[in-house]
């Protein structure tokens, strides 16, 4: 059996950045375990600018942002596997993983870090009607195609779905010649950011049709037509409103579910709101020594927030690795941070007013679009944060700061409520 | 005098943009709630730029195709024909972020970089 100090599964650009905060840590013995044949996760195909405006101050793409990650990887001289897949993480720490060349093999950790990452919400699990032709992609696996593999999945495209990625591949598709037709969005909103929808369907004349979805797939062998009609408020098709668009390829574009089947068997304890684990302020799961960060903690819309989260989830993991169960002790218990009234979640779901650093940042997302707002974070029955705030959507995830010496200061605290409260 | 309308990328609101013209001159801009749109607005109607990303063939390395993108904004008028230009491109590996892949794209003066190691 191999014997490491810590062990992150999945060298995207969450187990990246918590590899090179370990070891920056003062842990040496760290492996990083990547089922693709390169690092750097999805930021590989996502080509286009717009990332890293927080965490290198400049706008790079995708494998830009991941180079300096992974150049960072190897100066620490940081050990990783490529072409590997994690089967199993056992309670003791031991993690089973395989690949071509050494087959199926055991390590054993102290600590270990979860960075997986989500996948794309696919066709079966949507229900849409129709047949079940060719021509029918994720929009991320069309992404792969076009960026990566040099294929163009179709020339004339429908997109369900507004997210990110979606919006973003509208634009690419266009670029390479195709004839993007439209974008349906279920709901009323867009879950993609406002820069996408300007600079991916508006510069190319896109149009985006909100309630709106998909009724039937025509074409037995490959995708020939397809027909969104609007929803009411109860989001079922309205009768009357079909329309129909002859096209050879639909993308999905309908969110993304972090990668979790690991977490689960090894007993993690799950948010049923971001189905990924619930965590305290350190990042770590209710499994001692098994950190989270990442999209397969809960989805992120800037890969920035991914690293900074990943990088906390490292310096916690290689103090755990230094400390033992003691990074735990604090004479303070555990407050849960319970998320209320428009705010869907918070990552942490508790913390700890002894042992967090002086500031920390909990972050949430909100379950509908609320103009002239406040965010509002309540100790026991007394507000102590009501920030304004023009607009807060879905598709854009909030922050709030929690002061130590506000939450130490407090006595008797049992639990912080996050809100959202009219104006 | 005309009006464009635009939607404000400032942040999350979104706000609805008229920006009045006089010929190529911004007269007002108005429906912004902040400085942030009315900076926008006038950069966007008076020279919108872009950086545009694509990727193109990339022979004898690990992957098939290397990310690229202009090294700096172009006119958003360029995108098309910047496209053309990188039809048909092929590289030969190793490519490194960077590197120049075609240079004064399209009349603009502006490189093409790999934006990715390909060895």
């Amino acid at each position: 059996m191999l014997n490491y100090d810590i062990v992150i599964v999945g060298g995207g650009p969450a187990g990246l950045a918590a590899a090179v905060s370990a070891k920056r840590s003062g842990v040496e013995s760290i492996l990083v375990l990547e089922r693709d044949k390169e690092l750097g996760g999805i930021l590989n195909q996502c080509i286009h600018n717009g990332f890293g405006l927080h965490t290198f101050k400049e706008e790079l793409t995708g494998p830009e942002y991941a180079g300096r990650f992974i150049e960072q990887l190897e100066e620490e001289k940081i050990e990783y596997k490529l072409n590997t897949m994690v089967m199993d993480i056992a309670d003791n720490k031991v993690v089973t993983a395989m690949n071509r060349e050494e087959g199926m093999f055991e390590i054993q950790a102290k600590a270990i870090v979860l960075a997986m990452g989500c996948r794309e919400r696919s066709r079966g699990a949507l229900n849409i009607p129709g047949y079940r032709p060719a021509g029918i992609y994720s929009a991320g696996t069309a992404q792969r195609l076009v960026n990566m593999e040099g294929y163009m999945p179709g020339r004339e495209v429908v997109i369900l779905g507004s997210g990110d990625i979606g919006l973003i591949m509208a634009r690419r598709m266009t670029l390479e010649g195709a004839k993007v037709k439209v974008v349906a969005e279920l709901m009323p909103y867009s879950g993609g950011l406002k820069r996408n929808i300007v600079q991916c369907l508006d510069d190319y004349g896109i149009p985006l049709k909100l309630s709106h979805t998909v009724v039937d797939i025509e074409g037995k062998e490959r995708v020939e037509a397809i027909t969104i009609a609007e929803v009411g408020p109860d989001r079922r098709p309205v009768p009357g409103t079909e329309e129909r668009y002859t096209c050879d390829t639909l993308l999905l574009s309908c969110g993304l579910i972090p990668e979790n089947e690991l977490s689960r068997s090894l007993g993690v304890e799950m948010s049923p709101v971001t189905s990924g684990p619930l965590v305290n302020e350190c990042l770590e799961t209710n499994v001692e020594g098994v950190f989270a960060c990442g999209n397969v903690l809960h989805v992120h819309d800037l890969v920035d927030f991914v690293s900074e989260e990943a990088s906390a989830a490292g310096k916690h993991a290689a103090e755990y690795v230094l400390n033992g169960a003691k990074h735990q002790e604090s004479s303070a218990k555990d407050i849960p941070i319970v998320a209320v009234e428009g705010a869907r979640y918070t990552v942490p779901k508790s913390i700890n007013p002894d042992r967090m650093d002086e500031k920390h940042t909990v972050r949430f997302r909100v379950g509908d679009v609320y103009k002239n707002c406040y965010v509002s974070v309540y100790l026991n029955e007394e507000r102590i944060i009501h920030k304004k705030r023009p607009v807060v959507a879905p598709g854009e995830m909030e922050e709030v700061v929690l002061k130590k010496e506000e939450l130490a200061a407090f006595s008797n605290l049992s639990q912080i409520t996050v809100k959202i409260e009219e104006a | 005098m005309e009006t464009r309308e635009l939607i404000c990328i400032g942040c999350p609101m979104g706000c609805p943009l008229k920006v009045e013209m006089n010929n190529d001159e911004v007269v007002s801009v108005s429906g912004n709630t902040c400085k942030r749109g009315d900076v926008y607005a006038r950069k966007e109607v008076t020279n919108p730029t872009r950086i545009v990303t694509s990727s193109v063939i990339v022979e004898g390395g690990s992957l098939a195709a290397v990310s690229v993108k202009t090294k700096e904004d172009i006119p958003k008028g360029k995108i098309f024909d910047i496209m053309k230009d990188l039809k048909g491109v092929k590289v030969q590996a190793p490519v490194h972020i960077g590197d120049v892949i075609v240079s004064d794209v399209a009349g603009t003066g502006v490189d093409i970089i790999a934006t990715k190691n390909v060895l």
